[in-house]
């Protein structure tokens, strides 16, 4: 059974943005990139699957400008088998990635294809839910445990109240959520494999898709600075404080 | 130029959830329609029907729908974007309104704004990126949006209005690709954390799922709901549908109490918005302290049953 994991390069998750003083956007100039952590942990379900022998073969893909290579030799040393990147310099918004990503599940034909649930840089969670709808596929959202037996899988996600379990009939869209694994660390003599795995370049010309963003951004802006760093010295003040001051005790 | 809800609710009434998309789908300027999808949801469809700005109550009412998925749900949103004029499709971006809508937007080849806190005219929105670091204004130039609603942002909407009509509408079959096979929900009597007024959340200096006990009773003292960091959830102190941040519940009650939290960046995007915020932590270094209103250095152990002693 092939899989494709969809991956994207980020700013790091440990890196406190700044804002761009003229509102056109977040800083990214000089600022530590790296592979989505919830993508890493597709590409980590993925290759176990592949170790418990129900994947064949693993084929990772990434859409952006061609720095995402580094994110994809990531992949290729984590333990995808070949790379795809579909290379643009374009503003890619979600609808754009999910008909990029129908073209390359188009070529590949994989069984399953594995997201994150959400990129940490734009927050948008709809990527994998857009391609399972351009493809016509199931989705299993938000997945902390799948189970793949025969045709179908089962996967167990993580909604507002709680658990739920779903099955669907494969080929089938997940995406992942922060339990589903502990993704590994690239060993050094994987990493080194990993430059002489093979990696494609396309574009989005080649795949026939327009690629043009619907959404226009206007403005980029700072959050209101919360004052905080406010110190009481014990429980009495505390509740005196919260019952008298701020006034939010029943 | 009509706006369609996609309600959250339990088939027997609306999810509080549904009330704040519902204010937000009021900014957009239309006529506001409300879609209940759901089984023997009666209840939710004659609730809905009382929110004050309410117009038209659609209500599918089917077996398959009494644990909606996503294909379902999408399947019934299209069908009336087939047939109605719809210029604007909202949903609460809960996990079901998640799930659901970016199906929608691409089955209607339109982009979706997701997390939308603040409406500035009907096709400009704004919304938080870079987990809540930075605050986008997006302007959508398709003709139809899709939006999901950050709930935090936008007061209920009330209900008592004068009742408006409901109408039954066909769903089409299962077509048995997807099955909900069971669900786990927590059972509590408390407030649920996305809507609560007060909350009290522990995170890894909790050290066990037996030391949220501790939390519990503060959290009866104030009639609060009980949230987690990922640490906790990660650790198996507490479900996962306790864990507020980036990536779990956005919430912004009136009191926000963190014990034993760091204050970590992606827990900060999930309650930095809160009116109140409490933080109660031995390292007097956790960065939590720097968006705290009121901090007190200690250990938690002790000082947790002293404060819940203190409010008698």
């Amino acid at each position: 059974m092939k899989l494709l994991v969809a991956t994207k390069r980020v700013v790091d998750f440990n890196v406190k943005v700044r804002v761009r003083a003229d509102g056109s956007g977040v800083e990214t100039a000089n600022v530590k990139m790296s592979m989505n952590p919830f993508d890493e942990i597709a590409v980590e379900e993925a290759v176990r699957l592949k170790e418990k022998g129900i994947a064949t073969e693993i084929v990772a893909v990434s859409c952006g400008p061609v720095g995402a290579q580094e994110t994809l030799r990531t992949a290729l040393a984590l333990g995808a088998d070949r790379a795809i990147l579909v290379e643009t310099s374009e503003d890619l918004q979600p609808l754009a990635v999910a008909k990029l990503l129908r073209a390359v599940v188009d070529r590949e034909q994989p069984k399953m294809v594995i997201l994150g649930k959400q990129a940490i840089d734009d927050d948008s969670n709809q990527t994998g839910q857009m391609l399972a709808a351009l493809l016509d596929w199931p989705q299993a959202t938000f997945a902390s445990k799948v189970d793949i037996v025969g045709d179908s899988v089962t996967v167990k996600r993580e909604i507002d109240g709680g658990l739920e379990t779903i099955e669907m009939r494969l080929p089938a869209i997940v995406t992942t959520d922060l339990r589903l694994n502990e993704p590994r660390y690239a060993t050094l003599p994987n990493i080194m494999k990993a430059k002489k795995k093979p990696l494609e370049s396309l574009t989005p010309a080649a795949l026939g898709v327009d690629v043009t963003p619907r959404l226009k951004t206007l403005k980029v802006v700072e959050p209101p600075k919360r004052k905080g760093g406010g110190r009481v010295a014990d429980v009495k003040e505390l509740v005196s404080k919260l019952r008298n001051e701020a006034k939010v005790l029943p | 130029m009509p706006v369609l809800v996609l309600a959250e609710h339990d088939h027997r009434s609306l999810k509080s959830s549904t009330l704040n998309a519902l204010s937000a789908a009021q900014k957009l300027g239309g006529e506001v329609h409300v879609l209940v999808a759901g089984n023997d949801a009666g209840g939710a469809a004659d609730a809905a029907a009382k929110v004050v700005g309410v117009a038209k109550v659609l209500l599918a009412d089917a077996p398959q729908l009494a644990y909606p998925t996503a294909e379902a749900v999408a399947g019934v949103l299209l069908s009336l974007a087939n047939s109605g004029s719809y210029t604007h499709f909202v949903a609460p971006a809960t996990g079901f309104g998640k799930n659901v809508m970016p199906r929608v937007a691409a089955k209607l080849d339109v982009a979706q704004v997701s997390d939308v806190m603040a409406v500035e005219s009907p096709d400009t929105f704004v919304r938080p990126i870079y987990a809540g670091n930075a605050f986008a204004t997006v302007q959508a130039t398709d003709a139809v949006k899709v939006l999901t609603i950050r709930t935090t942002a936008f007061d209920p909407a009330a209900s008592g209005g004068a009742t408006a009509p409901i109408e039954r509408i066909d769903v089409a079959a299962d077509d048995g690709v997807t099955k909900v096979v069971s669900q786990e929900l927590t059972k509590t009597a408390r407030p649920e954390l996305g809507s609560a007024r007060i909350i009290v959340s522990g995170g890894r200096g909790l050290g066990s799922g037996e030391n949220f006990r501790m939390l519990e009773q503060l959290a009866d003292k104030l009639n609060a709901a009980i949230g987690a960091s990922r640490a906790a959830v990660d650790a198996g102190y507490v479900p996962n549908d306790y864990q507020v941040g980036q990536t779990g519940k956005i919430v912004a009650p009136d009191l926000y109490i963190a014990v034993g939290i760091s204050g970590a960046i992606q827990h900060l995007a999930g309650m930095k918005d809160s009116k109140v915020i409490v933080a109660i932590n031995k390292d007097p270094e956790a960065p939590i302290f720097q968006i705290a209103d009121y901090g007190l250095v200690g250990d938690l152990f002790e000082l947790i049953p002293a404060l819940t002693a203190e409010l008698g």
